[in-house]
């Protein structure tokens, strides 16, 4: 058998399919727990106190000190044999991505409300409008725009760093690669350059058009 | 009800121990146009932001229309509706346009009806001469053209008073007059205003009375041509002469 051959042998395409779909479904729900948890971390980090702030900086420093796979390593296999939680690597991936996402999430929220200039605050104040009314319709419009980009090319990281869950076993894209790659080893030698070729494409597939949507929106802005 | 649209008793303002004023009087009756003049960092921006609430004051009170205002979320609504402010930055939102940003807060502080406002919106940028920039975003405007924006978002409420601080500070010499004309207009018409400037000649023909402030203190108070051509303090002379360019 050639090597290309393998990638639409059998069921091969649609085991990497699906996959692709475990890297996708892990990185979409990371990315969503972390857009939640990270705006509110990182509203936190715009308030007043200076004890919530300082506490929020250390848990973005730890994060970002350490390696993701050492986290997936921690928590898959420390946390879960120190409680005896039975955590599946999937759910142990979402809590090490989410972890990250807020963190970096919350940052980038911080930044975009402190790019907001003081006297956009001061004017909005001065003309009546409500806490909230003020965030909604002032400043919220202008973080979101700087935000935005930002947000999306932390999505793509994301999604590419997914490839380390398969060392805590979980059979995303890349593991599945391995394995049709293994399957077929005496048949077709040559077939890990095109299934993981066939992978980068697929990846490709799935982080191409955030690139794009990323590009256009910070285009937009100037 | 005494004709004071404002009056300040014994205010005490300190940023921590850097106390701005220990106590400081003021009053500004109806229709009165009051222009404070003085050295940076003596307070002048302080005052102002004082008086609509964005600066926490230590002591003394503030009336407004003889009722001294109160401080918490709610009050704080109402009087900035009734006491309008122009900074010297252009503080317009970048994200609305000129008709957005005028409507904001007649539509959703004051509730008020958007066709209604929409259409005094639109005669005050008449009046102003930016009825072709309704829907332009700020981005397109000149400085000069926010500024006079910006005093038509202020106006639009109602305001008892104006107060403007150094609102043509940061304008090119050439986009000054158009703004200052507008300001002329509206102090000929009978609007309480309160302004900051550094414009002498333009303080001179606006203003029912000038004050100037030092250390803190009222120094010198009195009708601007008076003030102006025969200050009474050495340090207001000092002052003056400043702002006229003499050979030495
Ligand atoms: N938020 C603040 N915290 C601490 N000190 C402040 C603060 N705002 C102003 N000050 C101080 O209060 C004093 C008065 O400042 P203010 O801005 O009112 O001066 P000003 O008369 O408006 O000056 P300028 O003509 O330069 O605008 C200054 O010494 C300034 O350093
Ligand atoms: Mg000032």
């Amino acid at each position: 058998m050639e090597g290309y051959e393998v990638i639409f042998a059998g069921s091969n395409f649609i085991r990497l399919l699906s996959g692709l779909w475990v890297t996708v479904r892990i990185s979409l729900i990371s990315i969503g727990f972390s857009l939640i948890f990270g705006f509110i971390v990182g509203i936190a980090m715009t308030g007043r106190s200076p004890l919530i702030k300082a506490l929020c900086r250390v848990y973005l420093e730890i994060v970002r000190m350490i390696p993701q796979l050492v986290w997936l390593f921690i928590m898959y296999f420390g946390v879960t044999r120190m409680t005896g939680l039975n955590l599946s690597g999937e759910a142990a991936s979402v809590i090490v991505f989410t972890i990250w996402g807020a963190a970096e999430t919350a940052d980038l929220v911080r930044s975009a409300f402190q790019s907001v200039p003081v006297h956009q605050f001061e004017s909005g104040r001065a003309l009546g409008l409500s806490q909230f009314q003020l965030y909604f319709f002032v400043i919220l419009p202008q973080a979101v725009k700087n935000l935005f980009p930002n947000i999306i090319n932390l999505a793509t990281r994301m999604i590419k760093t997914t490839a380390l869950i398969s060392l805590i076993g979980v059979t995303e894209v890349l593991k599945v690669g391995k394995q049709v790659i293994d399957a077929n080893r005496y048949d077709a030698p040559d077939a890990a350059l095109w299934v993981y070729g066939a992978i980068f494409l697929m990846y490709f597939a799935v982080c191409f058009p955030l690139s794009l949507l990323s590009r256009r929106l910070t285009e937009r802005k100037e | 009800m005494s004709g004071n649209i404002i009056e300040i008793r014994h205010l005490r303002k300190a940023f921590g121990d850097h106390v701005i004023f220990s106590d400081l009087s003021l009053t500004v009756k109806k229709g009165e146009t009051v222009v404070i003049i003085g050295p940076s960092g003596c307070g002048k921006s302080t005052l102002l932001r004082c008086l609509n609430g964005l600066e926490p004051i230590q002591g003394g009170t503030i009336y407004l229309n003889g009722k001294p205002l109160e401080y918490g979320r709610k009050s704080l609504v109402k009087i900035r509706q009734k006491i309008g402010m122009v900074f010297q930055n252009y503080d317009l939102f970048p994200n609305m346009t000129v008709l957005q940003n005028i409507l904001l807060s007649p539509v959703k502080v004051q509730k008020r009806n958007r066709r209604e406002a929409k259409e005094e919106a639109e005669q005050l940028l008449e009046k102003v001469g930016l009825r072709e920039k309704a829907d332009a975003y700020p981005d397109a405007l000149s400085g000069g053209q926010k500024q006079r924006t910006a005093i038509v978002r202020s106006l639009i409420m109602h305001p008892d008073i104006l107060l403007l601080d150094e609102i043509t500070a940061a304008l090119d010499p050439e986009m000054v007059h158009e703004v200052l004309d507008v300001v002329m207009e509206l102090s000929r018409n009978g609007t309480a205003m309160l302004i900051v400037t550094h414009e002498m000649a333009f303080a001179e023909a606006a203003a029912d009375r000038v004050i100037f402030l030092d250390g803190g203190r009222i120094l010198e108070e009195g009708e601007p041509q008076a003030f102006f051509h025969s200050p009474q303090t050495e340090r207001a002379r000092r002052f003056l002469s400043a702002f006229t360019y003499s050979e030495s």
